[in-house]
């Protein structure tokens, strides 16, 4: 055996220096058969969102030619766009949606900084608090009494009603408050020493050394606030405080006198209107994704491996 | 008064107090190898800031948590909104009594079971395969680009994963408009309801298999390397590499997974059907939390909804904590004992 090793050492040496030696080079049928898995995969994810953005931005020249849909807008305008944005509809919408991701991301991340820093250290009531929270991740109250709990409240029809119920997330917690706990003791000892209180510590030591993972959990609040829809297809009736995601749900998924409600008349063809809806709502969550994905897989393993 | 948190280590056996006379009770005794403790007062007022700072999230966790887990009292009572939860009759079990009488419910049941089944056979192993598959990739910039690829639809809502199928595979989508143009049927993908199960699974793929890759890749790197090399030089090939090390490294994030995914069988994936419930008809997509909402919420039957939704969150917990004790039985550690810090 040793001698295999020894002997097949150079070669793979000259084939790929990162290869441990004792791999064996893989056969060039199990090669192929990964690519191609891992390049429809990747194709399957890129494909429509391409078509989506290429067909919101296509002339209606081309799109009439090419039936529907193109995959490359050979003259690209902004008509869709600017004909959305001419109503009121999608303004408003993106106005509310807007609105509740940056309310309650500040919210989000107060409400869930301030347990996780209290619960993190051994304090009085910070075990049963905890309990409690992990609760929530094995029972839901349900459907009817959320909602009853929120009529109650008289938030049918406002904005809280799509912010308040999202504002604690038991996995967020359990995230946060994991880095919380790999803050050594002696640091916030000596902070006590120096006649700091709880506040002006959690401000002053905890936060400015917990930047990242604050980014990453209200990253997550936000990307949650940004797609909720269930909420607002709940306690939301008024048209005027519809999200972008009920407007997309309301004007593409069910896709029924889509003109008409956006309050436009229709000069570019439907379907470039319709899919600059989709890019409008897609946009946000594109534009945040580079930073997520720097942190999120870290932030996840975290959470997952302490929690 | 929990002190559980504030253990003093155990004294060394030389200056352990005498085991207490019979007689004194347990608690007595418990206290007796312990450092005097400040006095509840006093521990109060020394943690009066850091309770201040519990009580937005202990507020939101009564708010819009406990006090409406209390709220499913009236799927045990015939709830008239104008009567309020105090005034509305009292009618102990009738509406579980209606509810398995219901064939809609019934129906709703078992379709839900249906769909879980499909997604726990076809769904579950997708991430593994794709992260085996992406562990074994040599090149670092291969393996990032397919990941910032695969991560992204997780981020994106459920309406833009439908409106993106639809307008894929919808009848005035992307695909059938070729098949048209070549002269062929097109497919009904996205309405018809004997493939929807098959339909639901692949969205799901879609958006959220790339995501679920991430724990797994994070087991296969925290296996030792040098097991591989050991047994590679053994001659041990690749597959039985795979079979005797990979597998059994990964086997506690399967399970853990596996709970996990038991526990939410009965959530199959509520605003992936209430998209699609219109397109493809209650009699496929109808599950047991869009019963809920168009029973309850729609159609005015608080109570029966309520009920529905009681009924679901009691099996569901239930199934987590078979399932875990399921776990404990094979040796694994399973979600709570992870929980119990």
């Amino acid at each position: 055996m040793a001698t295999t090793l020894f002997t097949r050492k150079p070669r793979e040496l000259s084939y790929n220096p990162k290869r441990p030696v004792w791999k064996e080079r893989p056969s060039p049928l199990y090669q192929t058969v990964k690519a191609v898995v891992l390049v429809l995969f990747s194709l399957s994810i890129l494909t429509p969102i391409l078509l989506v953005v290429s067909t919101s931005l296509a002339d209606t020249e081309q799109l009439v030619q090419a039936g529907g849909f193109v995959l490359w807008p050979e003259r690209p305008t902004l008509e869709a766009y600017a004909t959305i944005f001419k109503g009121p509809m999608v303004l408003q919408s993106l106005g509310v949606s807007m609105l509740i991701t940056g309310v309650g991301t500040i919210l989000a991340l107060f409400v869930t900084i301030t347990m996780a820093y209290a619960t993190s250290r051994s304090v009085l009531f910070g075990r049963p608090v905890v309990l409690a929270v992990l609760f929530t991740l094995l029972f839901a109250p349900g459907l009817i009494p959320s909602f009853l709990m929120i009529r109650q409240l008289g938030l049918l029809d406002s904005l809280w009603s799509l912010i308040l119920p999202g504002i604690f997330g038991a996995f967020n917690f359990v995230v946060m408050r994991s880095f919380f706990m790999n803050i050594p003791g002696e640091l916030i000892e000596s902070a006590r020493i120096d006649g700091a209180n709880d506040w002006q510590i959690l401000w002053r030591i905890v936060m400015p050394l917990s930047k990242a993972v604050i980014a990453v959990v209200g990253l997550f609040y936000a990307v949650g606030f940004w797609n909720s829809f269930f909420n607002a297809l709940l306690y939301i009736n008024d048209h005027s405080k519809w999200p972008i995601q009920l407007l997309l749900r309301n004007f593409v998924v069910q896709g029924s006198g889509a003109a008409d409600q956006l309050g436009i008349t229709t000069t570019p063809p439907p379907q470039s209107i319709q899919m600059a809806v989709v890019v409008v709502a897609l946009v946000p969550i594109l534009m945040v994704y580079p930073f997520l994905q720097k942190h999120f897989a870290k932030g996840v393993i975290t959470g997952a491996v302490k929690g | 008064m929990n002190s559980t948190t504030q253990q003093a280590p155990a004294l060394p056996e030389a200056h352990r107090v005498p085991e207490p006379l019979p007689g004194k009770s347990g608690r007595a005794r418990r206290k007796g190898n312990r450092a005097p403790q400040q006095s509840f007062r006093s521990r109060l007022r020394r943690d009066k800031q850091m309770l201040l700072m519990m009580l937005p999230g202990v507020a939101f966790l009564l708010l819009f948590f406990y006090i409406p887990i209390l709220g499913n009292v009236i799927a045990f009572q015939d709830y008239q909104p104008y009567l309020g939860i105090g005034d509305s009759l009292f009618v102990g079990w009738q509406n579980f009594v209606d509810l398995f009488g219901n064939p809609d419910f019934i129906h709703a049941f078992w379709n839900t079971l249906y769909l879980a089944a499909w997604q726990l056979v076809f769904l579950f192993p997708v991430p593994l395969v794709l992260a085996l598959i992406v562990d074994s990739l040599i090149s670092t910039r291969v393996r990032r680009i397919f990941q910032s690829i695969a991560y992204l639809p997780h981020f994106l809502s459920w309406v833009l994963v439908i409106a993106f199928f639809q307008q894929m595979l919808g009848g005035a989508g992307f695909v059938n408009n070729l098949l048209r143009d070549m002269g062929m049927d097109p497919i009904p993908f996205m309405t018809n309801p004997e493939t929807f199960p098959v339909m639901v699974v692949i969205q799901m793929i879609w958006k959220d298999a790339g995501w679920a890759m991430i724990i797994f890749l994070a087991a296969l790197a925290s296996i030792d390397a040098s097991l591989y090399e050991a047994a590679a030089a053994d001659g041990a090939g690749r597959w039985r590499r795979m079979w005797h090390i990979t597998l059994p490294g990964l086997r506690p994030v399967i399970v853990l997974l596996l709970i996990l995914r038991i526990g939410d069988i009965l959530s199959v994936g509520f605003e992936q059907f209430i998209l699609q419930r219109d397109a493809v008809g209650a009699g496929a997509a109808e599950v047991l939390d869009t019963f809920t909402y168009y029973t309850g919420v729609v159609g005015g039957g608080w109570s029966s909804g309520a009920a529905a939704g009681l009924a679901k969150g009691v099996v569901s917990a239930l199934l987590i904590y078979g399932a875990n004790k399921l776990a404990h039985r094979f040796g694994e550690d399973g979600i709570f004992a992870k929980q119990a810090r």
